[in-house]
């Protein structure tokens, strides 16, 4: 049976700030983009994580989204079109020391590097992606994206998008993902939250945040992020209690029969014990996706840690494989392996 | 035991097993070509195979080959012809009659030439009875039938016999040679451990085709090849795969860096990694990615953070990883991308050997983007190239390509065992902690090498990506003048490799008539063809290149002290225009063959007097 090993990534011996992440590079995102604020909540969560400063490694594709790298102040790498989980994957693998972190888009990780990002998911790498998903192609000026709503006009869509769209939460959960959690990025204080518990998590975590574009998808997640609505139309989750949301705190979610519902507390008897309690660490994935693909008009957004299961990560193993053919097998340096099997020597 | 009276003293001897895939020819051919290199000999070995695991039975298409070379002389290659050819069904005669010897002896399951199977073959008639053979010292065993009837008394089903026929054979060709059966029976007992009667069946097998041959008289004289005069040293038979796997890992050993390998399957460089993956316990770290460009990517990732790291593929995975390249060129970091040559283009010929992924290695890829190029010359030696691919990347801050084919992966050959402490230093620049003068794109002045800074290492945070960097600091830039330098440091980087590469060096006088220039795996056979004509007392040379990129410093100096130079590889002419690029002032004639199989010694040897 497979034991969690000890992590072994070094702390650091002196208390972090803020400070200590910023790059001396001048950030160049739109003013008004999503990805300030994004920038903002990695700052505030590295020094609570508490590894020492050398021991965080940003990896990114390309996008808008991925320039991050360049204005943290850790190793960093930017790599090409949608292979940053791929080069996150050999980072992790090779340095299991290291704290991985993934700055992606909806452009990067869902469609070009698509094929990458169900794969390291589904592996249990023990990384952290950051999606931002603003469900346009903003580097490139505003095509769709795999994300964009279906019949949205764009540049490359005048008609209309003829596609449907992924919703990230549900490929997760369909590649057998460990951790998703899900973040808008009008909230600084739940976006650090759920970095906190990413980081926190052994295994793959993705973190979708619902990011605006201001010039290319202005406003495309007003429906869950206008100050007007956004109490009926998102629902923070928190592990161990009722699903609750509304101005008023009066609605709820539960389950019925095999199916989630909208409920509103006191009315036909209904309390806060008819409700769903959220358990964000079962390992069945069945109620974490229904919450994962709730979306307005008929539901909330769920918003917090949907899932964070425990599953042994791929880069555990390889270490634990190490181990065990280290202490058995009788080729233990390369003269060994050149003189084993049928040699014979000639005078 | 065999009539001693009629042995023929031999210098070498070109065996070939061949049938259906699935009769057991690689492994009958492997297990010669052990019991060879146990008699002392020196030998070469190359399986032939289809694509298909298990093509249509009997037909031309699903036909396994497995050629071994065996000789006291030095064997430098597989063989032109055949001397002694095992054929177990019509299929195998048919298709690899043109490349048996006339009067060499083949040995066929006779059982298996009925009129289904011989029409199945195209054979208008059997031809074990059409005299269409008689130039051939012909032995028609009845290997199905002796075979089994040898089995029955053990209560072994014939389905079961009819799979040892293979050994059978192999008796026959012991006897042929009067070597031990030993080496083999010990293989059946390693092999069968926890099933005695295996043991059992495949020995008795083995010995009733020794004494078949023992009674026949068709099977004429018995060869005998004295043991070949090889360098003292620890021996043994290798695979170009495996000695490039081996290789890597010597490098890794020496230079005290990881090995990460991030790989995907593909024919025919599947075996480098299936041979990595075996040895965690050396701290071998092998990734099977997703795709091909999974494989490299997730290498660069590797490399970054401080791995040899590695990726192994053919010509469509290079393609594939073509972009994958150019971020490791940009980025600076040492990447080993080994590319098994087969035939192409697209899934082209995917078990055939070529040499058409030279302009690939060199060039293939968006922007100016020079990597160092390598290529193997035999089996044996892609252990050492590998090795030097590694050291070269690692020192120089890097990706190396090394060129090996489908011939030299899948073919074997003796390798003299190397002590890893022989092996030359590997010495990486790492950049020190806390180093203040840090900078990621700061050179070695001499080398032009930059530092390599491991993520964990205090006091190195720095980041870096695909963009074009400032020269120094390594910052993004886009100032049309630094993109200039940068592109020019580059090239120059690379050149400057030159100076850490041997000399080109020349197999004959260093003037003379003709200058033959191969590179990569044609070496025993350009090698061989040279020699013949030597001998002849031709004014002849071969300058047989591996270092590709950069080449060699002395090489116009080579090319230059003969009055012809012809360029043979196995394409339409890559590598002859690149000297035709790089070294203007020759005039160069080509000899060139894109058919899926190695050049001939002979074929080449006319050539080459049509020039003399």
């Amino acid at each position: 049976m497979f034991e969690f090993p000890e992590k072994t990534i070094e702390r650091s011996a002196v208390e972090l700030n803020k400070s200590d992440f910023v790059s001396d590079q001048m950030v160049k995102w739109c003013p008004g983009c999503g990805a300030h604020a994004i920038l903002a909540s990695i700052a505030n969560v590295f020094p609570k994580i508490g590894y020492r400063k050398e021991n965080f490694m940003m990896v990114s594709g390309i996008g808008c989204s991925s320039r991050f790298p360049y204005y943290v102040n850790t190793y960093g790498f930017h790599g090409i079109h949608g292979r940053a989980n791929a080069i996150a994957s050999g980072v992790k693998i090779a340095n299991p020391n290291l704290s991985v972190w993934i700055a992606t888009g909806d452009g990067d990780s869902m469609a070009i590097g698509g094929n990458h990002f169900i794969h390291i998911i589904r592996r249990n790498i023990d990384v952290n992606i950051v999606l931002f998903n603003n469900q346009i192609y903003g580097l490139t000026k505003g095509q769709y994206s795999p994300t964009t709503p279906m019949g949205s006009v764009t540049k490359t869509s005048p008609q209309g998008t003829i596609e449907h769209p992924f919703n990230p939460g549900e490929l997760v959960l369909g590649a057998q993902g460990t951790f998703f959690a899900r973040a808008v990025d009008t909230n600084v204080k739940l976006m650090t939250e759920v970095m906190f518990e990413a980081a926190r998590h052994d295994g793959t975590s993705v973190i979708e945040i619902l990011q605006n574009c201001i010039i290319f998808a202005d406003k495309t997640h007003e429906a869950i992020t206008d100050k007007e609505v956004r109490d009926d139309a998102q629902i923070h989750i928190k592990n161990g209690e009722p699903l609750i949301f509304g101005k008023n705190k009066d609605k709820g979610i539960r389950l019925n029969g095999t199916q989630l519902e909208v409920v509103t507390l006191g009315e036909n008897g209904i309390t806060e014990d008819d409700l769903l309690v959220h358990d964000q660490y079962q390992q069945d994935p069945g109620v974490h996706l229904m919450l994962a693909k709730m979306y307005p008009p008929h539901f909330p957004v769920a918003l917090g840690v949907i899932r964070s299961a425990m599953y042994p990560t791929y880069d555990d193993l390889v270490e634990e494989q190490i181990v065990h053919a280290k202490a058995t097998s009788k080729i233990l340096c390369v003269d060994d392996l050149l003189n084993s099997g049928d040699t014979w020597e000639i005078e | 035991m065999s009539d001693q009276s009629n042995f023929i003293e031999k210098e070498d001897v070109v065996v070939k097993f061949c049938g259906d895939s699935g009769d057991g020819m690689q492994l009958a051919g492997t297990l010669f070509s052990d019991a060879a290199a146990l008699q002392g000999l020196d030998l070469a070995t190359f399986p032939d195979y289809p694509a298909e695991i298990r093509a249509p039975h009997n037909t031309i298409a699903g036909v396994s080959g497995f050629q071994v070379h065996v000789g006291r002389k030095k064997i430098d290659t597989t063989g032109d012809f055949v001397d002694i050819l095992v054929a177990m069904n019509p299929a195998s005669l048919k298709s690899n009659l043109k490349w048996t010897r006339p009067g060499a002896t083949i040995i066929v399951d006779a059982d298996s030439f009925d009129e289904a199977t011989c029409k199945k073959a195209g054979y208008l008639t059997n031809p074990l009875e059409d005299n269409s053979l008689e130039g051939y010292n012909l032995v028609k065993a009845p290997v199905t039938m002796l075979t089994r009837n040898a089995l029955k008394p053990l209560g072994i089903d014939n389905k079961t016999a009819d799979r040892t026929r293979n050994v059978f054979t192999l008796g026959i060709i012991y006897h042929i040679f009067s070597w031990s059966l030993d080496s083999t029976v010990s293989y059946f007992k390693t092999k069968f451990k926890k099933k005695p009667e295996m043991v059992e069946a495949n020995k008795l097998v083995l010995e009733t085709g020794y004494s078949y041959a023992d009674t026949v008289e068709t099977l004429g004289s018995s060869y005998h090849i004295a043991k070949a005069k090889m360098a003292p040293g620890r021996y043994r038979n290798i695979t170009g795969n495996v000695a490039t796997a081996w290789g890597l890992l010597a490098a890794a050993e020496r230079s005290g860096r990881p090995l990460f390998l991030g790989s995907y399957p593909i024919t025919p460089a599947t075996e480098i990694l299936i041979e990595l993956a075996k040895f965690k316990s050396l701290g071998a770290k092998v990734f099977q990615a997703e795709d091909e460009i999974a494989g490299i990517c997730s290498a660069i990732g590797a490399s970054y953070t401080g791995s040899l790291a590695l990726t192994t593929t053919s010509g469509p995975g290079l393609s594939l990883k073509s972009e994958a390249i150019g971020l490791a060129v940009m980025t600076e970091l040492p990447l080993v991308i080994v590319n098994v040559q087969r035939g192409g283009p697209s899934t082209g010929l995917p078990t055939k050997s070529e040499q058409s992924d030279l302009m690939q290695a060199l060039f293939g890829r968006n922007g100016e983007a020079p990597v160092v190029v390598l290529a193997a010359s035999t089996p044996a030696d892609c252990f050492h190239f590998a090795y030097e691919a590694a050291k070269l990347a690692l020192e120089h801050m890097t990706p190396v390509i090394l060129l090996t084919d489908g011939s030299l992966g899948n073919g074997s050959q003796l390798f003299r065992i190397p002590k890893v402490a022989d092996l030359p230093d590997i010495t990486p620049p790492l950049a020190e902690p806390n180093d203040k003068d840090y900078k990621p794109y700061k050179r070695d002045p001499e080398t032009l090498v930059r530092k390599w800074a491991i993520p964990g290492t205090e006091g190195l945070r720095h980041r870096i990506g695909g963009l074009e960097k400032e020269n120094g600091s390594g910052n993004v830039s886009t100032d049309p003048a630094n993109h200039q330098i940068m592109t020019d440091l580059r090239e120059a980087k690379i050149q400057k490799v030159a100076d850490f590469i041997p000399e080109q060096g020349i197999f004959g006088a260093k003037k003379g008539e003709v200058l033959v220039v191969s590179w990569g795996g044609t070496r025993g056979t350009t090698e061989a063809a040279v020699e013949e004509l030597q001998k002849q007392g031709k004014k002849i040379s071969l300058a047989h290149f591996s270092h590709i990129m950069p080449l060699p410093k002395n090489t116009h100096e080579v090319l230059a002290g003969f009055k012809k130079i012809i360029v043979c590889e196995l394409n339409s002419g890559q590598f002859v225009n690149y000297l035709r690029m790089k070294e203007p002032d020759f005039k160069y004639s080509q000899f060139n063959k894109v058919m899926g199989l190695p050049f001939t010694v002979t074929e080449l040897v006319a050539k080459f007097n049509e020039m003399l």
